[in-house]
């Protein structure tokens, strides 16, 4: 748990827009899309539209990949994935905790 | 993505007693495994060190936030921060209730961790829930709420 474990607080943050949000939405299906299929139906200039994938990318939720002239967006679960780990084992912990409380209180 | 933990449990001692076992400091050392440097005070940081095996380099730091005799204990931490590498000072602290409720047979005790994240909005949490339906799933919720909301 200690090892793997790194700061989520970006992660949540790069999550709380709505905008980023509707990126990973498109990204998570698995196909890599180009900046310009990402601003595709969007209002957003394709100037805003990467400055969202940057935030995404420094926060390792979408990876860039070239292919040929354009750099293509992929969705990265990694992170995701470590914040739902991460609860799992604080819930564990508490499972424990409180276990042990109720042999406490109990004899 | 569930962003809170919940946890009841029934205790069959009376509240007084988990209230005790809940705020006296040399008590709740004995079951959460940690040593107190002193005792629980509302508004004052708690500090010590963890004596849970294996976990003796870990230290024990929580803000007290309210003490509201046999009803609710709570405090602010980062929990489980465990990894000397990470500064965790960074991280945004989540909030530990623990909530007594007098019961025939003793004591019912909620437990709620929260504030693991900093997103706004509870249903934007709800669509990133990943228990059942994968990804692809929850990502179709997550676009019919932005499509919504845009």
């Amino acid at each position: 748990m200690a090892a793997k474990r790194r700061a989520h607080a970006p992660v949540f943050a790069a999550l709380g827009d709505v905008t980023r949000l509707s990126l990973v939405a498109k990204l998570c299906a698995g196909q890599p899309r180009s900046i310009s299929q990402l601003t595709e139906g969007s209002h957003l200039t394709r100037q805003a539209i990467t400055k969202h994938l940057r935030v995404l990318e420094r926060a390792e939720i979408v990876h860039s990949v070239r292919a040929g002239r354009e750099s293509l967006f992929e969705f990265d679960p990694g992170p995701l994935e470590e914040i739902r780990n991460h609860l799992d084992s604080v819930s564990e912990q508490w499972d424990q905790a409180l276990s042990r409380l109720k042999s406490f209180v109990e004899c | 993505m569930d962003h809170r933990i919940e946890k009841r449990i029934e205790l069959k001692a009376p509240v007084s007693r988990v209230w005790r076992a809940l705020t006296d400091h040399h008590e709740f050392g004995e079951w959460f495994r940690v040593k107190l440097d002193g005792p629980f005070v509302p508004g004052q940081v708690s500090r010590g060190h963890i004596t849970y095996p294996g976990y003796e380099h870990v230290k024990w730091e929580a803000v007290v936030q309210k003490m509201d005799p046999e009803r609710l204990f709570s405090f602010t931490w980062h929990p489980y921060a465990v990894d000397p590498k990470i500064d965790y000072s960074k991280e945004t602290p989540t909030l530990v209730e623990f909530r007594l409720e007098k019961t025939v047979t003793g004591t019912l005790l909620l437990l709620t961790e929260s504030g693991f994240d900093k997103i706004p909005s509870d249903r934007r949490i709800e669509a990133f829930r990943m228990n059942d339906g994968g990804w692809t799933e929850q990502m179709k919720n997550i676009e019919s709420y932005v499509a919504k909301s845009s």
